[in-house]
């Protein structure tokens, strides 16, 4: 077990903790005890290999799949026994790393349908659900926040790569979640949108915990507050890139410096 | 917006429907409330299939079981009352239902069809084999069920005029039902499961619940068709519950279209119709006896030349929610 780093400026109580996580499929583990914790005004980023364990790590914290053994809390309570919608509606957004939309509906209706969520009344059968005033509203805002106020009647099929995992992300972001675990959300990106991206994960920072799983390793040592290093389901180490950077083990590990 | 004036053409069809007796023989009357049924069956499983993307093979048990409580608990004294008996053929299939939805949606795509199939396979066998159903022959029903109400029969179903306007009432009410989800929050939820039940999960919402309303509605709009079949014909038989006949509302929706309530509609239409055509010796002489060919032929033809089914030649596109640009 590696300790924690000490945490970025905004030194708050962590939203999410996780302690000790553990997943093993059959006779593999996935995920070997992983401790790590996420807090407001900070972007926590986790690199590894394919088949490091990190989706596996995030299907854990999102609820997706239950882990073996350990303890995941969300600003202190436990949710480890939680199901990933009731842990949606407590503030756990996610992103996923092939996009994750609903193709034949309107830009607009994917982002409002998300903020339904929030306000769900599915008995109310003689109310409108785009007349739903709430879920309008959030949606509204959000296209605008995500660029894509010019196409909101569209197909959400049609747009761009780069445009349907931007997207995506409002999708989460309308949702109000207070923690996003963010799967490679650059992957497949030009260099301008992958620019665009990351001008607004860092915007989102401000406001939320962020985790950050990319490959995009120059990305991540640009954003990231805290990087945390997995190797074969195991931390290997998790400091600020200035400190990973030049960690004996992580660059024999993983960035190839033997 | 487009969607704003979608109640002029059911509307305009309800009341078309309900002058129509003016002019029918009792034969195409029949006939009509037939297809009436049918279209009640059929909308009844495009929530399922059109709405939220769920693809049943076993929704006949749901018809049949609605059917043969008609029949069984009117007994064999005097009518029954329709405000139990209704209630009792509807809640019956809606039980079922539940049970069936509470397994089968732990499963997925072809092995959710399975399970559904193997579901109403179960339910055909109960009342084809135990004393329950009556064996092959079925049962027939002795008194058609009435609404007495201070000291007057108010509908009396064994009028052949109660019935038409009795079952036409049922279809409006479904129809209006299914619309009224569709622009529902619960119905847009449904079509955000159809979309990707993966993001609807990952936004808050509990989708294994979505899904079993979804199924118990489906179950009860069916078992409302089966009440509605068996008060018609007097009579039940298991064949209500076989595969074939949850086969053929499958192929009601493809006919028609689905993802559309009036697809489902004119589904019902065509289907029965070609059938009826098919199955007439008067018009086809021995040809009459191989109509599951002809009928099976045409099918192809519709589904190889219009994909997007019936519904499809409308061709503004305007039915499918959300997919408009501009």
């Amino acid at each position: 077990m590696v300790e924690m780093a000490t945490p970025g400026p905004a030194a708050a109580a962590p939203l999410l903790r996780a302690q000790s996580l553990t997943r093993r499929f059959g006779g593999l583990t996935a995920v070997n005890a992983v401790s790590l914790a996420l807090r407001q005004g900070e972007l926590h980023a986790v690199i590894g290999t394919n088949g490091a364990g990190k989706s596996t790590l995030i299907n854990m914290l999102s609820g997706e799949l239950p882990a073996t053994s350990g303890r995941i809390e969300l600003a202190g309570a436990d949710i480890t026994g939680w199901s990933q919608p009731r842990r949606a509606r407590a503030g756990v957004g996610r992103s996923y790393q092939r996009t994750t939309i609903f193709p034949k509906l309107s830009v607009f209706e994917n982002i409002r349908l998300c903020a339904q969520a929030a306000r769900q009344r599915p008995w109310a059968l003689w109310q409108v659900a785009e007349h739903c005033g709430a879920s309008r509203s959030v949606a509204e805002r959000a296209l605008v926040a995500a660029g894509l106020v010019d196409v909101p009647q569209l197909a959400a099929g049609l747009l761009s790569h780069g445009q349907q995992r931007q997207l995506e992300i409002s999708m989460c972001l309308a949702t109000q979640p207070r923690v996003l675990l963010l799967d490679e959300p650059l992957a497949g990106m030009g260099a301008e949108e992958s620019e665009l991206m990351l001008a607004l994960l860092l915007d989102l920072k401000r406001s939320h915990a962020l985790l950050l799983v990319e490959h995009d390793m120059d990305a991540v040592f640009r954003v990231a507050d805290l990087i945390t290093v997995m190797v074969n389901g195991e931390v290997i180490a998790s400091d600020v890139p200035k400190v990973i950077r030049s960690h004996p083990d992580v660059r024999v590990a993983y960035l190839g410096e033997g | 917006m487009a969607t704003e004036h979608t109640w002029i053409v059911p509307a305009t069809a309800a009341l078309a429907l309900a002058l129509l007796p003016a002019v029918l023989t009792p034969y195409t009357q029949d006939l009509v409330v037939k297809i009436e049924i049918y279209a009640i069956f059929a909308l009844s499983l495009e929530l399922l299939v059109g709405m939220t993307g769920l693809v049943s093979l076993g929704h006949a048990a749901f018809l049949g079981i609605g059917a043969y409580v008609a029949v069984r608990a009117s007994g064999e004294g005097g009518a029954a009352s329709l405000l139990w008996l209704l209630p009792a053929a509807v809640l019956a299939a809606a039980a079922y239902a539940f049970f069936v939805g509470l397994l089968s949606l732990r499963t997925q795509g072809v092995y959710f069809i399975m399970v559904t199939l193997a579901f109403s396979q179960m339910a055909y066998f109960v009342f084809h084999d135990t004393a329950v159903g009556g064996g092959s022959d079925g049962i027939f029903l002795y008194a058609k069920p009435v609404l007495a109400w201070a000291g007057g029969t108010w509908v009396d179903l064994d009028d052949r005029r109660h019935l038409y306007y009795a079952v036409l009432a049922a279809l409006a009410f479904t129809y209006a039902l299914l619309a009224l989800i569709r622009r529902s929050r619960f119905g847009h939820a449904l079509a955000g499961i159809h979309g990707n039940e993966q993001r609807m999960r990952a936004a808050g919402f509990a989708t294994y619940g979505y899904k079993l309303a979804a199924f118990v509605i489906a179950g009860a709009l069916a078992g409302l068709a089966g009440f509605l079949l068996a008060v018609k014909d007097g009579a039940v038989n298991p064949e209500l519950l076989s595969w074939h006949e949850s086969g053929a509302v499958l192929l009601m929706i493809i006919l028609g279209g689905i993802g559309s309530l009036r697809g489902a509609v004119i589904g019902a239409v065509t289907f029965t119709l070609l059938k009826e055509f098919y199955q007439s010796e008067a018009l086809l002489g021995a040809l009459a006896a191989h109509w599951q060919l002809t009928l099976g032929f045409t099918i192809i033809a519709f589904v190889a030349w219009l994909p997007k089914g019936l519904i499809g030649l409308a061709g503004t596109g305007a039915w499918r929610r959300g997919a408009r640009s501009g």
